[in-house]
């Protein structure tokens, strides 16, 4: 999907963003209020230097905004395949945008992601799933690996692979899966400017994805096995 | 000696900690195992590929993780991924003196590939809260299958990185490369440059390993206690003027880096002179070459 039209139907009240390189940023208004944009667009592969870029982008609203509200625009086929980049160190790369989100969030910055477009692996872990929450549009499609490597990888036949992407919640690239499970905290249908300004005003640095999956039944042992371990009690089944 | 390398997950927990310390948390006895396996007739594991408890090392209170690479490569699941939080958690309400993860992980486990991706990214949020608590978290990187994928990001979001010549840090595998974009793109089986990209040594010369030990389970503490112990003292919380270091240090390296093909390319750049010697260098003689070059350790 063009961020264009996705960016005109979330700020009506008006945005200033920019693209460079398949790199989003800039600011918006929302409810009468400046909010930082960062994004990708294009299923743009994340580098490097675009992990940097967004990193930069973070640091520069903790610096220069305290507080700003932070919208981050997911379009990514995942992080890039390339012997270049791990050569470089692309994990140190993606953690430090993480790490810097993070950083934001302790400063009190309200942080929330939309799926916009697609979202895969390791372009969406330090991305969309490192917001406060992460919310998506009904056709995002979001996915951990394309299915050749991971037919490769798991020696599980590329058939029975395509088979269980159909449907199968745990396979499958649709974003009520990851509803279910609780990585996506709603999907957004109709007026996304309203929903964007309600899941700002609910957003908070508490990581509530496991009890989510709980209550909505796409991950029943997530939380149950977590607190077992805390406390020192057994399973309790959901 | 006593080989890291080859040990077991719980045999590294027993030598890392006092003898007869470790207290585990949801032991195989307890058999919770992976929801998501069997649909793909895949084997499951009593730990779900996890030993996770807390111990003691020289009167301080370690909480502990070990993955198993022997139980689907120490990939996360959603059982799995949680039993690491959980510990997480205990470790900030218990206020322990560290936190140790020893990471053998190809990262999300592919076979429950949506869940497993949650969950790596819910145990990479407890690290950061863990930190922010006050308690140093800890990476140890020391196997045969290394760390990748999401955990190798995880293993980049703790307090330190120690690493061992033989093992590797990295994010997609040299497989997925190769098979997203062929053999002249990455050779996987070309072994040398497989570990000349991945490998301890060269993690360590850019800064992303903290400490790098010869293959042997008392280096892996000695050196993990040191980094605990320094992050403790200079803060183990996230900072604005840390990760404005660690920017400066990333933007540094592409600029510098960004456009050569190989590390022996690199370790040149940063002023070694024999770079083709480096992967036969010894442990020690490696530190030593190695100190005089390497980038600043990052936060």
């Amino acid at each position: 999907m063009n961020w264009q039209t996705v960016a005109d139907a979330l700020f009506p009240q008006g945005h200033r963003i920019v693209e460079r390189d398949c790199f989003l940023s800039g600011e918006a208004q929302v409810g009468g209020k400046t909010v930082a944009v960062i994004g990708t667009t294009e299923h743009t592969p994340i580098g490097v230097e675009i992990a940097l870029a967004q990193a930069t982008a973070i640091l520069d609203t903790v610096r220069t905004h305290p507080g700003r509200a932070i919208v981050i625009l997911v379009d990514t086929q995942g992080q890039r395949l390339r012997r270049r980049d791990e050569m470089l160190g692309i994990n140190s790369y993606m953690a430090h945008l993480g790490k810097c989100v993070e950083l934001a969030r302790r400063h009190g910055h309200r942080i929330v992601g939309l799926v916009y477009d697609q979202a895969l692996s390791g372009g969406f872990i330090t991305s969309g799933l490192i917001a406060d929450a992460c919310y998506a549009l009904p056709d995002a499609t979001i996915r951990v690996m394309g299915l050749p490597a991971m037919a490769r990888i798991t020696k599980v036949p590329l058939e029975r692979l395509e088979e269980l992407a159909q449907e199968n919640p745990v396979f499958a690239p649709g974003p009520e899966n990851y509803l279910r499970m609780g990585g996506v905290a709603e999907i957004w249908h109709g007026d996304l400017a309203a929903s964007l300004e309600r899941a700002l005003a609910a957003a908070g640095p508490d990581d509530r994805r496991a009890e989510l999956g709980l209550e909505r039944g796409g991950r029943k042992l997530a939380l149950p096995v977590a607190t077992a371990v805390r406390t020192g009690s057994d399973v309790q089944a959901a | 000696m006593s080989s890291y390398q080859e040990a077991t997950a719980r045999q590294r927990i027993a030598a890392m900690l006092d003898e007869g310390s470790f207290e585990e948390f949801l032991p195989p006895q307890k058999r919770v195992i992976s929801p998501h396996l069997a649909q793909l007739d895949a084997p499951v594991s009593f730990d779900d590929g996890v030993a996770v408890g807390r111990g003691s090392i020289d009167g301080r209170r370690v909480f502990i993780a070990a993955q198993e690479g022997g139980f689907m490569g120490g990939a996360v699941g959603e059982v799995h991924g949680a039993k690491l939080v959980g510990m997480l958690k205990r470790a900030v309400d218990e206020q322990a003196d560290c936190v140790l993860l020893l990471l053998e992980t190809g990262g999300v486990r592919l076979h429950e590939a949506n869940a497993g991706l949650i969950a790596v990214s819910e145990v990479m949020r407890a690290v950061l809260d863990t930190r922010a608590a006050g308690i140093p978290v800890i990476a140890l990187v020391g196997g045969s299958n290394g760390a990748f994928g999401g955990m190798g990001i995880v293993a980049r979001c703790t307090n330190g990185v120690v690493i061992s010549e033989e093992s590797r840090l990295a994010m997609s595998g040299p497989e997925v490369i190769e098979t997203a974009g062929g053999v002249e793109e990455f050779d996987a089986r070309d072994r040398a440059l497989v570990w000349r990209v991945t490998g301890g040594k060269h993690r360590y010369l850019l800064g992303d390993a903290q400490a790098i030990v010869a293959d042997d389970i008392a280096s892996f503490r000695a050196a993990a206690l040191a980094l605990a112990d320094a992050a403790r003292g200079r803060g183990t919380e996230l900072t604005l003027e840390a990760l404005e270091v660690e920017q400066g240090m990333l933007a540094d390296r592409l600029e510098r880096f960004g456009g050569l093909e190989d590390p022996l390319e690199i370790w040149e750049g940063l002023g070694i002179a024999e770079p083709h010697a480096v992967p036969l260098l010894e442990i020690d003689a490696f530190r030593e070459l190695a100190d005089g070059h390497r980038e600043g350790a990052a936060p």
